[in-house]
């Protein structure tokens, strides 16, 4: 029972297939597994923004949405429905494309940059034997496509011809390469340690329990460090608040994609929240353990309820971060991303090295893995701060 | 010849001359990325995928963007009005086909082509890093070092402007 | 300085969105069709023609002066002045409006017409759910919703009613007080001339 259920979905596709001519099955069993995905992450995209939307309101002691429910009826659902009138607006809406603009690229740029994003879903196992395409290399095809994204962004910027999408675009390109070192490095310390680039190798890897808590990379030294550090460049990558400079309302209107509306809009909006799933996903595969439970008396959930648990989870406390913090300066993002994580992240890999060659050692490497981050990170982040300056604000002349 | 592999190299090839041909630099510097993808294309049709993979990365992600950086940052956006051809370039077609033609000669005259290649064994990406910690532990290091002293390189020429400031 | 600050902050955000549910008085939004604010007395919105008694055409108390058309700054006030004359609050005959229109779409709320009217006939209203899916007709109001009684005047002004009132009562006093004299004046008149 337990297991059937878990493997739902996957007896489903197989059923379904079975049902075919030889000749046709690989082609619909592709088809099976991408319009699903497609749909459910496509789904969560729309919840999320009204998520985002009533818990950014409740943190700045507001109600948020809650006025719109099922269409055509008296059912308000407390503003869940806001995604269906906002989806109408934007597919509905005129299309304005600038007089100056380079017509092509501008219409390619949205598209190069939902494709990527599309095709990193292949690798994430969002539950058991639930990977569309199991590459031997997945992590790296994981990076790899992700990496075309930059180009989106720039075609974007330059071809509206604009200066502040062209601005928003150089912000963006800047700060993706720049953070893409600290997210790479700190997934190499998983890879390092499974030995695997393989997705699923990686969260078999993470499997059982030791004295009731699970053998997530998480609970290790190097992995907390290492996830924290992914967390942060991930927001980065994502172009979310506090590192949402590339788009800063107040200052570029809406960045590389200020010149665009309507749908092409949507597709912008909608190609960013698929890559921060995208990217959390993978963050979850690499280090909370992928699909497996948390602890051994919840085995019996589905392995897919425990991917999309924790990635709600991850997405509520982004939201959370971005009802918090302030918008970084841009020699701050690049100081914070050259000078703190890149060496953090250089250590890191370093102590999942000491990790390794430790092992059978008991409580010993413990204690020096976390001293070995501990240490850096206090020197550091003292080093850092000590010609700042910080304090309470004096002001000559208003006061 | 499979499909897959006549339509990779159809885009790969009109890509190429699209990026000589095009006025426009940013969008020849496009057609490159174009170019890139359809090389890791044909990578990942030979079954290589981390060399296709690294292609994408490292091309698509890296040195396109540098390329178009450079761009952004060296000169304005606008087309330039002089002819795509350089005055030479009859010259240059006679050149490149001369070369073409002997390289193509030379190839075909080799015993290589006539012998009966095996079928490349499947390289898994942990055969592949065996293979780099193991037998080219020496050249990995030494290219290692080589980075690592170019980016000392490039900080210490970031820095020179800075200490002339103060 | 080790990220403390955030931790901090994040603790004070959370206190605020879980607060939200808690407390009531976290949240100042009203939730407006529903639940509605008093308008404020002195909240002025657009004018209206006062009237007197129940009939609004014969008790309006405009005698299209037309000053205020003259003061409108962004002359929204459209006035014709009628040819026959009809007895106003104090019973003296006077013109009144044939037409009285005022372009609520141009009216910029600013309340100079109510300042400068010198017969207490035109006032601010509070009214404001006056959104239509006629921009033109729809927001070009004439006389007859423009007039509103003195009561709906009291109501949403009361200070300034009661002023207004008094002013008006004044006036009638006034005219009464007159019209007395005058007839005191006849009728000493009358008696001198009888015995003459």
């Amino acid at each position: 029972m337990v297991e059937s259920l878990d493997q739902l979905f996957v007896n489903l596709k197989h059923w379904a297939l079975g049902f075919l001519p030889e000749a046709l099955q690989p082609l619909v069993s592709a088809v099976l597994s991408i319009v699903p995905l497609v749909a459910v992450f496509g789904g969560l995209f729309a919840i999320v923004t009204i998520f985002e939307r009533k818990g950014l309101g409740r943190i700045q002691n507001r109600y948020g949405p809650n006025r719109v429910g099922i269409p055509f009826t008296d059912i308000r659902l407390a503003g869940f429905g806001q995604f269906i009138p906002d989806g109408i607006k934007a597919l509905i809406k005129e299309d304005v494309v600038p007089r100056a603009a380079d017509k092509v690229v501008h219409f390619l740029a949205p598209v190069v940059l939902l494709i990527p994003v599309l095709l990193t879903y292949a690798v994430l196992p969002i539950g058991r034997n639930m990977t569309v395409v199991d590459f031997d290399a997945g992590v790296l095809f994981f990076f790899s496509v992700g990496a075309a994204v930059e180009i989106s962004v720039f075609m974007a910027g330059w071809s509206s011809r604009n200066k502040y999408s062209l601005l928003g675009a150089m912000r963006g390109i800047a700060q993706m390469i720049s953070y893409e070192i600290p997210l790479i490095l700190s997934a190499v310390t998983v890879i390092m340690l499974v030995g695997s680039l393989k997705t699923s190798d990686i969260v078999a890897a993470q499997a059982g329990f030791t004295a009731g808590l699970p053998n997530w990379f998480v609970l290790t030294p190097w992995g907390f460090a290492g996830f924290v550090m992914f967390l942060i460049a991930a927001l980065a990558e994502s172009n979310r608040a506090p590192f949402d400079l590339p788009e800063a309302e107040s200052e570029l209107i809406a960045g590389y994609f200020t010149e665009y509306s309507g749908f092409k809009f949507a597709l912008f909006f909608l190609g960013e929240y698929l890559g921060m799933f995208a990217i959390i996903g993978l963050g979850i595969t690499l280090f909370l353990g992928g699909w497996h439970a948390p602890f051994p008396f919840l085995t019996w959930v589905p392995s897919y309820v425990w991917f999309m648990t924790k990635l709600l989870a991850i997405v509520f406390f982004f939201i959370w971060v971005r009802g918090t913090l302030p918008r970084l300066r841009m020699d701050q993002l690049m100081s914070f991303a050259w000078k703190f994580m890149i060496p953090m992240a250089l250590i890191n890999l370093v102590v999942a090295a000491v990790w390794h060659f430790m092992a059978g050692t008991g409580a010993a490497r413990w204690v020096v893995c976390a001293l070995l981050i501990a240490g850096p990170y206090v020197l550091l982040g003292r080093g850092l701060m000590e010609n700042k300056h910080l304090g309470k604000r004096t002001y000559r002349f208003a006061d | 010849m499979s499909p897959v592999f006549l339509i990779l190299a159809l885009v790969t090839l009109l890509s190429a001359v699209a990026a000589i041909s095009f006025r426009n630099l940013v969008h020849c510097s496009l057609s490159l990325v174009v170019t890139f993808a359809g090389l890791a294309g044909l990578y990942l049709q030979l079954h290589a995928q981390f060399v296709g993979f690294a292609q994408v990365l490292v091309y698509i992600g890296a040195v396109a963007i540098l390329i178009v950086f450079a761009i952004l940052l060296t000169r304005s956006a606008d087309t330039p009005n002089h002819a795509v051809l350089a005055p030479g370039w009859l010259v240059g077609i006679a050149v490149a086909v001369v070369v073409f033609g002997a390289l193509g000669l030379a190839i075909l005259k080799s015993e290589a082509i006539s012998k009966k290649v095996p079928a490349a064994p499947e390289a898994t990406v942990k055969q592949i890093g065996d293979a780099l910690m193991n037998q080219y532990v020496l050249p990995l290091e030494v290219i290692g070092l080589l980075l690592t002293a170019a980016m000392i390189g490039a900080v210490i020429i970031a820095m020179r402007d800075d200490k002339e400031a103060k | 300085m080790l990220g403390e600050a955030i931790i901090k902050g994040m603790a004070v955000t959370a206190k605020n969105f879980f607060g939200s549910y808690v407390s009531k008085e976290r949240l100042p939004t009203v939730q407006y069709p529903e639940e509605r604010l008093v308008p404020k007395e002195n909240a002025r919105q657009f004018p209206f023609l006062v009237y007197d008694g129940d009939d609004w055409e014969k008790g309006l108390r405009c005698v299209s002066c037309q000053i205020c058309e003259k003061e409108c700054p962004p002359k929204c006030i459209y006035i014709i002045k009628s040819k026959d004359k009809k007895p106003d609050y104090k019973g003296q005959a006077q013109f009144y409006p044939a037409r009285f229109d005022i372009d609520i779409s141009v009216c910029m709320s600013c309340g100079i017409c109510a300042e400068v009217c010198p017969f207490e006939s035109i006032k601010m209203d509070t009214e404001f759910e006056l959104s239509t899916g006629d921009r033109f007709g729809g927001l070009l109001l004439p006389k007859e919703k423009l007039a509103k009684s003195n009561e709906h005047y009291r109501k949403v002004h009361p200070t300034d009613a009661a002023a207004s009132d008094a002013v008006l009562a004044a006036e009638i006093a006034k005219a009464e007080a007159k019209a007395k004299a005058a007839a005191e004046a006849k009728v000493k008149a009358d008696a001198e001339k009888k015995p003459a």
